[in-house]
């Protein structure tokens, strides 16, 4: 009896060891790919970084050269985009928690945002494309702010209800009771309150929006040379990184990888900022 | 007037004396009646705005995508044919490709998102949590483009030289699946593609399973403890079972991602309209014949054939994402009565 019985134990225990054991594995190998892709680029993104990359433009092939233009168009294609996306994804995220909560409008929107979040990038570029770039004619800086406004968009919208809806009632109640109108409760009161939660929606959005390179492919395009014309096509590091790391041209390449490196650290960093830092002061 | 009202003797206890109980109307605080009318409306107008994006970028991209449809008609979706200089265009091999990296994606990228749900919510320290689930989310933050250039620099020769061969040699051999994996060892193709799309997925499905798995009400893990189960047993007979629609939710979620995931596939996809048994065979995904060819598609007919391809792209994650949405909800739903 005692030994079927250990049988079954043992054969149990093992189950359980070995399924274990490879769920331990499956942690490993996505540690290990995360590694090995940050250890890849460091290797050739340390190299490749110089004063030179801040210093001077995108270079023509076979030439060596720098990011300047296209870091500068990156970031203010990005800023632009957040500077729009902000405000309509705040606004609409205090609608779904404030004032629509469980109405059918709000179900809806709630819905379609999270659908939104995840729709593959490279549509809401073709979607500007042909809203926008087709019309005016040519690519443009602002096509690109558009297109990644779009994407930052459900995103801010999402945190900002989730961060709002952990506001107790009863600190909406006292602003009431002490007669401040809807408004003011919302804008100074539970917003204020959730400050830390919605900045980190920011940032993660930020994060989200700055590595995008399908939607800049039929927005922003590229510029090889200097542009503070939002209106014309603009420089910006990830099409740069598409176009240089496709290329023949070894010059290029190093400066794909230079471009990659900074890309990443910055969006790594906004995220971990993100999540450490503002997490703190957010409602729990 | 008010002087008035101050001589009128004191009333029993009735109608008028309840309606004189109100404050008097200039001793009301008074706040401005527009704002918050005009806030509410405000933020309602935005939140519309979100909900009618979806329609307009289906819209926009129906009427952009006519001109071929209206030429190819429905032949256009089961045509293998893609030639800008004949001007015939066919999507047919371009969805395949699509569906064919994604699924890959998720053979490989399920179980191991299961693994590593499973390791962060039973086995994990408590201290190694926050850190841990935070590095699996970080791969998903590393840019797309990112994984492209790693994929065709360093993943593919790695590819080409370690694992292709081996493959070959084991599950080349095996009968029915063996035609999958016929033909030289490039590095670039389909599986390729569908290898480095599996660890892109991963930090979705991985985080929205580790999630569901946290909802499992803690009473009955421990009755099943108690019993004298495994970790395992628990995991396998208590959290599946409990959180299965969640968990189909989340797969879904990490479909949705694939298909349309650009950069990454086009890297190192090979960009070839063909359909092939073989995986090693390069080929074609939505995402990137357009990330490879729109700017440089010239002829109306042939930019309008690629925004059909966006708008098939579209549609299909649409339905799978919704479905995916719908079953989290679900779950989170029950979950809701339950407690």
């Amino acid at each position: 009896m005692s030994g079927g019985g250990s049988g079954i134990y043992r054969r149990r225990l093992w189950v359980n060891r070995i399924n274990l054991a490879m769920s331990l594995a499956t942690m490993a190998i996505g540690m290990l790919f995360l590694l090995w892709i940050l250890a890849v680029l460091f290797r050739n993104g340390v190299s490749a970084i110089s004063p030179k990359l801040f210093a001077q433009m995108t270079p023509p092939p076979g030439a060596a050269g720098g990011l300047l233009n296209a870091i500068y168009g990156s970031v203010l294609i990005v800023a632009t985009a957040t500077l729009i996306s902000t405000p309509i994804g705040i606004l609409a995220g205090i609608y779904l928690a404030e004032y629509g909560r469980n109405s059918v409008l709000a179900e809806t929107t709630r819905f379609i945002n999270d659908i939104l979040l995840s729709a593959p990038s490279i549509i809401l570029g073709l979607f500007v494309y042909t809203v926008y770039v087709l019309y005016v004619g040519h690519f443009s800086g602002w096509a690109g702010s558009m297109a990644l406004a779009l994407i930052a968009i459900p995103v801010v919208v999402r945190t900002t209800e989730n961060m709002l809806r952990l506001v107790p009632s009863s600190l909406r109640e006292a602003a009431v009771a002490l007669g401040a109108p809807m408004w003011k409760v919302i804008l100074l009161v539970t917003l204020k309150a959730v400050r830390g939660g919605v900045i980190t929606g920011v940032l993660l959005a930020v994060a989200r929006i700055s590595g995008e390179t399908a939607p800049l492919l039929f927005t922003a395009l590229n510029n090889q040379f200097w542009s503070t014309d939002m209106n014309g096509p603009m420089a910006n590091l990830p099409v740069v990184i598409f176009q240089f790391a496709m290329s023949p041209f070894e010059d290029w390449k190093s400066l794909a990888w230079a471009a990659a490196l900074l890309i990443t650290l910055s969006v790594l960093i906004l995220n971990i900022l993100a999540r450490t830092v503002f997490r703190q002061s957010s409602v729990r | 007037m008010s002087a008035f009202e101050a001589q009128v003797p004191p009333m029993p206890i009735n109608d008028a004396a309840m309606r004189r109980a109100e404050p008097p109307r200039e001793a009301r605080a008074s706040p401005p009646r527009w704002q918050d009318p005009l806030f509410e409306h405000t933020t309602r107008l935005f939140a519309v705005l979100v909900l009618v994006l979806l329609a307009c970028i289906v819209v926009a991209l129906s009427y952009a995508a006519a001109p071929a449809l209206q030429k190819f008609g429905l032949a256009f979706f089961v045509t293998d044919v893609w030639n800008p200089v004949t001007l015939e265009f066919g999507a047919l091999a371009p969805i395949y490709g699509t569906l064919v990296t994604s699924a890959i994606a998720l053979v490989i990228g399920v179980p191991v998102s299961f693994g590593i749900a499973l390791f962060l919510t039973e086995m994990c320290p408590a201290v190694l949590r926050r850190p841990l689930g935070t590095a699996v989310e970080l791969l998903a933050a590393i840019p797309s483009v990112i994984y492209g250039m790693w994929g065709l620099f360093v993943f593919a020769p790695f590819f080409a030289d370690h694992v292709q061969p081996l493959l070959t040699d084991t599950l080349g051999r095996v009968w029915l699946i063996g035609a999958l994996f016929q033909g030289a060892p490039t590095g670039i193709g389909m599986l390729a593609a569908g290898v480095i799309l599996s660890i892109m997925v991963i930090p979705f499905i991985a985080s929205v399973m580790r999630d569901v798995f946290e909802v499992v009400p803690p009473v009955l893990k421990e009755s099943a403890y108690g019993l004298g189960c495994t970790t395992w047993e628990v995991v396998r007979n208590i959290v599946l079972p409990y959180t299965r629609v969640g968990v189909i939710g989340g797969v879904m979620l990490g479909l949705g991602r694939a298909l349309g995931e650009t950069m990454a596939v086009t890297f190192v996809i090979g960009n070839a309209y063909r359909i092939r048994a073989s995986l090693y065979e390069p080929g074609n995904s939505i995402a990137s014949a357009l990330a490879n060819e729109f700017n440089e598609a010239s002829d109306p007919v042939h930019r309008a054939s690629l925004i059909a391809l966006g708008l098939v792209l579209f549609v299909l994650t649409l339905v799978v994402l919704a479905a995916s949405r719908w079953l989290i909800a679900r779950l989170a739903r029950a979950e809701g009565t339950k407690t």
